[in-house]
């Protein structure tokens, strides 16, 4: 059932950019248009169609040159969802053979009639890198520390689908801002869309000049709790970071996790969000993670209809500037 | 021998405050002085709208050989040395093997002879293999006619053995040459660590990094009355601390290059790797700083700090590229935009910088053109605007940000030992 006429012109009209790299390219327009267009695969979801065609015909490939098996899941049944075929490449860590540049082994994979590109690679700039040199539509599904667009949008849309809004609101992010590229497309969106951020966490794992992104800087989490509305704990990875960036975890869980004591202090109808796989009994403490603020869960679902959102607004870029009606 | 009269240029030689619009003789190899237009010589070059200028030193340049042939060569390294208008480098001993004993050094100036494009003049590893761990044999490496020592890009980390080589070289009389990083504030690092690092996610190097060596380094010479050189300075508090060791009569030299005179850590914005350096591109006031550091003397000398890698070397994702950009033949260019358009340097005072003081530093009976001097000379175009092409480059690698941009000034002509080594081409 080809549904898209139906909402193709109110929802999506003023969407002309051929790549999602980051947040911070993009306007508040373009953001709404994100938001708006997976506000509305989440309601034919509900009413069932959750099997949409606009992508038939196409291909769409996923290039993980990074492990991540829950985003490659979701990024895969994004593009399934909406019916383009979907190659999967790969590739540990640097694992390429010496002298084989990533551009190439794009190109090659590219050359597979490919329209659109989901990549996820460690090294920051490496999304920019592909829209210069390929033809195919590129989307950052996370590069190195830099951005990870589709997760900050995922959040952000779970915010505003519970709150109504996102302007006015006070969202902290909480935890390892200095290596999350997930707080930096957030600290983008959130502040286009007119949020107030606080950004909490050990003076160890925040980067220079942060303040300069005008958001607040707190290194005390019970200081801030009050005057948010939404909080965002990002992960810690304790192997890498224990000893070095703080003395060990009972001393971070003591200052900046999330607890039954500390969500006292917090607003009755604060929201707590958590991406990627929590560590329980660290950021959050499990009764916290199950309790009523938290939309743990809501959010992965939220991830599928975003990457399902932003594949549908390339593939309109896509048609619109190959003139081929839609 | 045969003879050259250079006639109508513009002479300027920071060695002896000349500045003069004149006629210059050459004979046997060596400078013979001012002369009228009249004298007769075997052959003419006809000067004008030029400034004939001793012949460029750039004291830290890698040419890679042996062991790195796939970056570059002596023979096309100093080729492309010669298109920048060098006569005369110090090539870094970060070969494989390194420059490390006599035999090593000995093979350069052979190849560096073979190759008969510019003076080289090799620098001795300070440390066996550049490791930091023991000296080099450094008495050895001077018979060889290595002039400086230095471990290259690596910053020689363990202050006791510092201290040992600024000590050791005394009896030489030969610098000791140090890039100074802290190691551990280094570390993974891909940028000047500021907004621009935090906005682009990529790991940052503090200017600290520098700095704290610097200070670390100067302590030592004070120390040791050995004399030490800072290579390749990025930073405002470099600056300072320098200029305050000159002014307590510490012996103590640097150096800047003019890629860090003139970019910004802002390009990396675009994520390419040829704004990829060591030490890392650095904001204004940084920039300003150094212009300061220049003008008053803090700064003695401008080097390119040429890093030539294969592009597999450069690969096009920022965190698996190599640090360094080529520079020999950008470094004329690159002054002129960021030193003589804006006004913040005379003709005489750059020519300094490139001449006069990177010979001072390595003890070079060059950068003059007193009579009796090596004829040792770069006749430059100051006005000529063209932009940087692929085919313009003598180098093997090709790794730098300047390609494709605009660029002001050249070597026209470039004589070596009294003979003409190089022309531009229209
Ligand atoms: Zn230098």
């Amino acid at each position: 059932m080809n549904i898209d006429h139906e909402y193709r012109t109110d929802i999506s009209s003023g969407w002309t950019r051929k790549h999602i790299l980051g947040l911070q390219d993009l306007t508040k327009d373009e953001l709404n248009i994100i938001l708006n267009q997976a506000a509305e695969f989440k309601r034919l979801a509900a009413i069932g169609e959750t099997k949409l065609t606009p992508l038939a015909g196409t291909v769409v490939a996923n290039l993980f040159f990074e492990p991540s098996t829950r985003t490659r899941i979701s990024f895969g049944l994004a593009a399934k969802r909406l019916s383009a075929d979907t190659v999967d490449f790969t590739a540990s860590g640097s694992s390429l053979s010496k002298g084989e540049s990533f551009v190439d082994t794009a190109k090659t994979i590219e050359a597979m009639g490919v329209s659109y590109v989901v990549v996820r690679h460690k090294t920051p700039g490496a999304p920019q890198l592909l829209a210069q040199h390929l033809n195919a539509n590129i989307l950052n599904a996370g590069d190195g520390t830099h951005e990870h667009p589709t997760q900050a949008l995922l959040d952000i849309f779970t915010i505003r689908e519970h709150f109504g809004k996102i302007e006015g609101l006070t969202v902290t992010l909480v935890g390892d801002i200095l290596h999350s590229r997930v707080a930096r497309s957030n600290i983008w969106g959130l502040k286009k869309l007119g949020a107030h951020v606080i950004v909490c966490g050990p003076t160890t794992l925040m980067p220079s000049e942060l303040s300069r992104l005008d958001v607040e800087v707190s290194h005390n989490l019970d200081d801030v709790i009050d005057r948010t509305d939404c909080l965002n704990l990002l992960r810690i990875q304790f192997e890498r970071q224990r000893g070095h960036f703080f003395p060990s975890i009972r001393e971070y869980a003591h200052l900046f996790g999330m607890n039954k004591q500390r969500i006292s202090k917090a607003k009755d109808d604060v929201l707590i969000l958590a991406p990627g796989p929590i560590n329980r009994g660290v950021e959050i403490t499990p009764d916290v993670a199950d309790g009523p603020h938290s939309v743990i869960l809501g959010q992965v679902s939220n991830g599928l209809i975003i990457r399902m959102a932003c594949l549908y607004l390339l593939h309109l870029q896509r048609t619109a500037s190959l003139g081929i009606p839609g | 021998m045969k003879s050259i009269l250079i006639k109508n240029g513009h002479i300027i030689d920071p060695s002896q405050n000349l500045d003069v619009q004149g006629n210059l003789l050459i004979e046997d190899g060596k400078i013979k002085g001012l002369c009228q237009a009249t004298t007769t010589a075997d052959e003419v070059i006809d000067a004008t709208g030029l400034i004939v200028s001793p012949g460029l030193i750039d004291i830290h340049v890698s040419l890679c050989e042996p062991g790195f042939e796939e970056d570059e060569t002596i023979e096309s390294g100093t080729a492309a040395a010669l298109a920048g208008g060098v006569t005369s480098l110090g090539c870094l001993p970060n070969t494989s093997p390194v420059v490390d004993d006599r035999s090593s050094a000995e093979f350069i100036l052979l190849q560096a002879a073979r190759a008969a494009n510019c003076n080289v003049f090799p620098l001795g590893a300070a440390t066996k293999n550049n490791e930091g761990k023991e000296l080099a044999e450094i008495g050895q490496l001077v018979a060889g006619q290595a002039v400086g020592f230095t471990d290259a890009d690596h910053p020689i980390e363990n202050a006791e053995i510092m201290r040992c080589a600024l000590e050791y070289t005394r009896m030489f009389d030969r610098p000791i040459l140090n890039r100074p990083q802290v190691p551990e504030l280094t570390d993974k690092g891909q940028m000047h660590e500021g907004f621009h690092s935090t906005v682009l996610g990529l790991k940052g190097i503090p200017a600290a990094a520098e700095e704290i060596m610097v200070n670390r380094d100067i302590a030592l010479a004070e120390l040791t009355q050995g004399r030490i050189h800072l290579m390749c300075i990025s930073t405002q508090n470099s600056v300072s601390q320098i200029r305050r060791a000159k002014q307590a009569g510490i012996q103590v030299t640097a150096d800047v290059t003019p890629h860090h005179l003139t970019l910004t850590d802002q390009m990396l914005e675009t994520y390419d790797p040829n704004y990829k350096v060591l030490p890392p591109l650095r904001s204004q006031e940084h920039i300003d700083a150094l212009i300061e550091g220049l003008k008053d003397g803090t700064i003695d000398a401008i080097c390119s700090d040429h890093t030539p890698h294969a592009s597999e070397k450069k690969t096009d994702e920022i965190l698996g590229a190599d640090f360094g950009i080529i520079g020999l033949e950008t470094l004329l260019p690159v002054c002129i935009q960021s030193l003589i358009i804006p006004g913040h340097l005379s003709w005489s005072e750059l020519i300094s910088k490139l001449t006069r003081g990177p010979a001072k530093i390595l003890g070079l009976s060059k950068g003059t053109l007193l009579p009796e001097a090596d004829a040792d000379l770069t006749l430059i175009n100051p006005e000529i605007q063209y932009i940087l092409e692929p085919a313009h480059l003598k180098s093997s690698s090709q790794n730098t940000p300047f390609l494709g941009k605009e660029l002001q000034g050249r070597a026209e002509i470039v004589i070596v030992s009294g003979e003409v080594r190089y022309r531009a081409e229209n």
